[in-house]
């Protein structure tokens, strides 16, 4: 381990990140909150949405608020619920953008926002036969992890939660045996509600989180991304520093050697 | 001519994706362009010609997670 323990970058398909916490861009109260939030997450990646251009100019536009110099867009799928929109949203997302890099959501109904596994295989397929490096969205199941990767997705994105739940991990049983069954990065998205959640899911040895309510939702969006911003690293830190068993009983941390008798 | 741009209908001298974005005031860097379904690179916008009734999308990012 280097100094800092921060040595071992997270590289998916080539592309090096800067940083194990992804950021959403959603639901902030301001661009400007949004911005500071960004800067104190110390988050390299940012996801964002593909939506109507707004002709009215209602709305400043997001992008003036992000610093593409820092910063890797992942387009999501978000809102959709069949394959062909998916696929359509994900081709939109990759002409607008820079890359080809797409967050697949196939989202299989709007009270719990879980992913529509079968539709999801069936869209990496595709989008990875087009060349898109596909992180899907998916539930905690290790078998649809592995179907995934065969289907050609370069890393998964397994839920703690539901989306915007804030209900942290709640499978985290799951999320072991899923990192134990694939050869490709975990990435915890959806569920993590304040620093704990986050450090929890990076102690099991995911390999990164992505948080957007949060953060975005938190009385104090930005006081809580830099809190999450530490809850990442200390996770992995301790992930990788490697944690003493649990035992029932107490061992003394003090010798008794020298003790007065 | 007429054409529907992100589902409203509307009176346009376009020729080109490219006249169309200028006509609407839209100058962000990161937008797609949809045509009836198909998507129109970004290298095609200047010599796209558009027709009568077009379905037009024209798209870009916005905050989500």
């Amino acid at each position: 381990m280097g100094k800092d323990g921060l040595d071992d970058k997270l590289v998916i398909k080539g592309i090096e990140f800067g940083s194990r916490l992804w950021v959403g861009t959603g639901k902030y109260r301001s661009n400007e909150e949004m911005a500071m939030a960004l800067e104190a997450s110390g988050a390299d990646v940012v996801t964002v949405s593909v939506r109507r251009v707004d002709l009215k100019r209602t709305a400043e536009s997001l992008l003036s608020y992000i610093d593409f110099k820092k910063m890797k867009v992942l387009p999501n799928t978000a809102g959709c619920y069949t394959v062909e929109d998916a696929l359509r949203y994900a081709r939109l997302g990759r002409e607008a953008g820079l890359s080809d890099m797409v967050k697949l959501e196939v989202i299989g109904d709007d009270k719990t926002l879980f992913p529509d596994v079968i539709g999801l295989l069936e869209a990496t397929e595709i989008l990875a036969k087009e060349g898109f490096i596909v992180f899907p969205y998916t539930n905690d199941d290790p078998i649809m992890a592995k179907r995934l990767i065969n289907a050609g997705a370069s890393c998964v994105m397994p839920l703690g939660a539901p989306i915007g739940s804030g209900l942290g991990i709640r499978n985290p049983y799951n999320l072991k045996i899923i990192l134990e069954t694939v050869n490709v990065p975990v990435v915890v998205d959806a569920g993590v509600g304040t620093a704990s959640d986050a450090t929890l899911a990076m102690e099991l040895g995911c390999d990164a989180v992505l948080i957007n309510t949060g953060i975005a939702g938190a009385a104090d969006a930005v006081a809580m991304a830099a809190a999450m911003k530490h809850a990442v690293i200390a996770g992995r830190l301790s992930y990788r520093a490697g944690r003493i068993p649990k035992k029932l009983y107490a061992a003394a941390s003090s010798p008794l050697e020298g003790m007065l008798l | 001519m007429r054409l529907m741009v992100n589902g409203d209908w509307i009176q346009s001298r376009a020729e080109t994706v490219s006249a169309l974005l200028e006509e609407l005031g839209v100058n962000a860097p990161a937008v797609a362009v949809e045509v009836n379904l198909a998507i129109v690179k970004k290298k095609d916008f200047g010599t796209f010609a558009l027709k009568e009734e077009d379905r037009v999308e024209i798209v870009n990012f916005v905050g989500g997670g």
